[in-house]
């Protein structure tokens, strides 16, 4: 009855209307992982994490969550899982605290352990302040806390997460990356739908990378890197006149073709490896071009888009069924 | 695109310097979560029971159009229109108390459906629903916390009538048992508005929507005038209004003339309505997403 897969998802489909927002997506995600869905707006994360959880029913293909088909075992998946929505799914006109004990009485404590319970969480996430606040007052950054709080009343066996640091300040992000590490360090599955390279870069063993319903690309964070490159070097001259010069030197040193940015001081190349990019940087300082700042930068996910869309995308897309 | 060297901000590091205090409570609050057993389907809508009564005590001023809107009406049908219909507005209070009742907690009803509605744009409603729980607790415990509201409506008519100078040959048994009587069809009555709820589009249309059955539905009713005073055609739907069922039973109750024969009647149109909506609204409920 166990089976060794968090997740086994053959040719999902959800069509809203004449949209196929989820067009045969198939997944496999490991016990214990975090598994990344990286996707640009519109690409069918959403649709495909509430189908996985129970809230919508696939009009094609099956799924299986930790052993139970989502359609027919429902209810025992759900015994299993949490979910963190897009929207945050957290109850605006109730505090904090409230929310805590609500969820902790619908899973099943009496009134008195899910107080205990809601007082221990809110101290955990930081929230013991802002407890007795509505939460349709609290930051965006606490609202995302409260909400992970509430995901973890009962430590589920895996944890959805639908793009949980968009509009996050980088400190909120922090703490919002560390609490799903602890999550993942004692045995949780997340899966986590997000639109930043840098997070799934950050946290997932493994990321299936969708647009247009479809997954396109799969790998470790490492080997989808690999098929963009390091990202890229941006360069500041001091006097504009000499951008042409800086362009050839750089288009010699790092045999790319370098772009110009809208500042008519600045530049940027595509980069293979920082070592070749430093050495770019000295040759820059040695040829005397006034150089007024340079940084690295990683790859966004439009440029990953532009890689796998751009390559020809037969071994990612050849096996998508094309279910009912 | 993210630069990596300009903000120290996104150079991030799992090991940075971060309060040791804070993550172990992380680790303990994470480790210590036992999974109880599920609860009953009661026990999980008396927690949305809950939740509805805890909204109230938050915003108490969405109380204002429960208990001024019932005074307003008494207060001016009783003296505007006493004296016209019944020669005297005595006699005239005695007549309408019951109506009136009846109108203020079943225009309460609606809010039912206008709740709803909004609680389903919001992503709480997502977790409620992958939660391992009986599947129409969120709505039943509603509705359960909407009674209360119709409670409150029926004692503020009450209360007012008395201060008025009702008088309630029922006795104190027979009053309360007509509130127990209205606010319980308030309670079928509202399945019918949680279904347009999940039906329409947005709260302001539910809320029109549920008006517009309404007023009708207690206008066409022998709140106000005698039928016997109607053209026929007229006086024909009046009768067969459950509206009129339910103030002939009230204020049975209220005048101490009660007959079993009307209130099972008003009873039996109850369950009917519940039957037949409370289902309905669940299946809308689940389809939802
Ligand atoms: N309930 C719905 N009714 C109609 N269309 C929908 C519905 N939900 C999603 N869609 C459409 O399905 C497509 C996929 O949407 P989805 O929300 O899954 O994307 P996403 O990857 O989560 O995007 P985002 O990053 O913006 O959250 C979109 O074209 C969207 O407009
Ligand atoms: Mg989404």
């Amino acid at each position: 009855m166990t089976s060794p897969l968090a997740i086994e998802a053959n040719g999902l489909v959800k069509t809203f209307g004449d949209t196929r927002a989820v067009d045969g997506v198939d997944l496999e995600v490991a016990r214990g992982v975090v598994y990344g869905v990286l996707g640009p707006n519109g690409a069918g994360k959403t649709t495909t994490i509430r189908m996985l959880a129970t809230l919508l029913r696939p009009d094609g293909g099956s799924a299986r969550v930790l052993g139970h088909d989502i359609v027919s075992e429902a209810d025992d998946v759900r015994g299993l899982v949490s979910l963190t929505g897009q929207l945050a799914s957290v109850d605006d006109d109730l505090t904090g605290r409230e929310n805590l004990i609500l969820l902790g009485r619908l899973l099943g404590f009496a009134t008195k352990q899910a107080r205990v319970r809601a007082d221990e969480l809110l101290v955990a996430f930081g929230l013991q302040d802002a407890a007795g606040r509505l939460v349709k007052n609290y930051s965006g950054g606490m609202r995302r806390r409260l909400d992970l709080a509430a995901s973890i009343v009962v430590t589920p066996e895996l944890m959805f997460l639908d793009e949980p640091t968009t509009g996050l300040d980088p400190r909120s992000r922090n703490q919002v990356w560390d609490i799903i590490r602890a999550l993942v360090g004692l045995g949780t599955t997340v899966l986590l739908c997000t639109q930043y390279l840098d997070e799934a870069d950050q946290l997932a063993d493994r990321i299936a990378v969708i647009d247009s319903g479809k997954v396109i690309a799969e790998g470790t964070p490492a080997q989808l890197k690999a098929s963009v490159g390091q990202g890229a070097l941006h360069v500041r001259l001091l006097d504009p006149e000499r951008r042409d010069d800086a362009a050839r030197l750089l288009a010699g040193t790092l045999d790319a073709e370098p772009q110009l940015e809208a500042d008519p001081a600045a530049l940027s190349i595509r980069i293979e490896d920082a070592e070749r990019a430093a050495e770019a940087v000295a040759e820059l300082s040695r040829a005397d071009l006034g150089l007024a700042g340079f940084s690295l930068s990683q790859p966004s996910l439009d440029e990953v888009f532009l890689a796998l869309t751009g390559h020809p995308a037969e071994d990612a897309e050849t096996d998508v069924e094309v279910a009912a | 695109m993210s630069t990596t060297q300009s903000s120290p901000a996104a150079s991030t590091s799992p090991e940075s310097a971060r309060p040791s205090s804070t993550s172990q409570a992380l680790n303990a609050a994470l480790s210590s979560a036992t999974r109880p057993p599920r609860p009953g389907p009661l026990s999980a809508a008396i927690t949305f029971g809950w939740r509805g009564m805890r909204k109230i005590r938050h915003v108490p001023e969405q109380l204002l159009d429960v208990t001024i809107t019932p005074v307003l009406f008494l207060l001016m049908f009783t003296y505007l229109f006493g004296g016209a219909v019944s020669g005297s507005t005595g006699e005239y209070l005695q007549y309408i108390l019951p109506a009136i009742l009846v109108q203020s907690v079943l225009f309460t009803a609606v809010y039912s459906g206008v709740a709803l509605n909004t609680d389903m744009t919001k992503g709480v409603v997502d977790r409620f629903r992958s939660l391992p729980i009986w599947r129409p607790a969120p709505l039943v415990g509603a509705v359960l916390g909407d009674t209360a509201r119709f409670a409150i409506a029926a004692t503020v008519v009450v209360l007012l009538g008395l201060v008025m100078g009702f008088d309630a040959s029922g006795g104190i048994g027979g009053v309360l048992l007509a509130m127990v009587l209205v606010v319980g069809f308030a309670f079928s009555l509202s399945w019918t508005f949680t279904t347009v709820g999940l039906l329409m589009r947005t709260p302001s249309a539910v809320m029109n929507t549920g008006f517009m059955v309404l007023f009708p539905l207690i206008f066409l009713s022998n709140a106000f005038v005698e039928p016997s005073t109607l053209p026929s055609a007229l006086e024909a739907f009046v009768n067969a209004n459950p509206v009129s069922h339910l103030i002939t039973a009230t204020r049975g109750l209220m005048g101490g003339d009660s007959s079993a024969g009307d209130i099972g009647l008003v009873l039996g149109e109850a369950a009917v309505m519940t039957a037949v909506f409370a289902p309905l609204t669940v299946r809308l409920y689940r389809g939802k997403g």
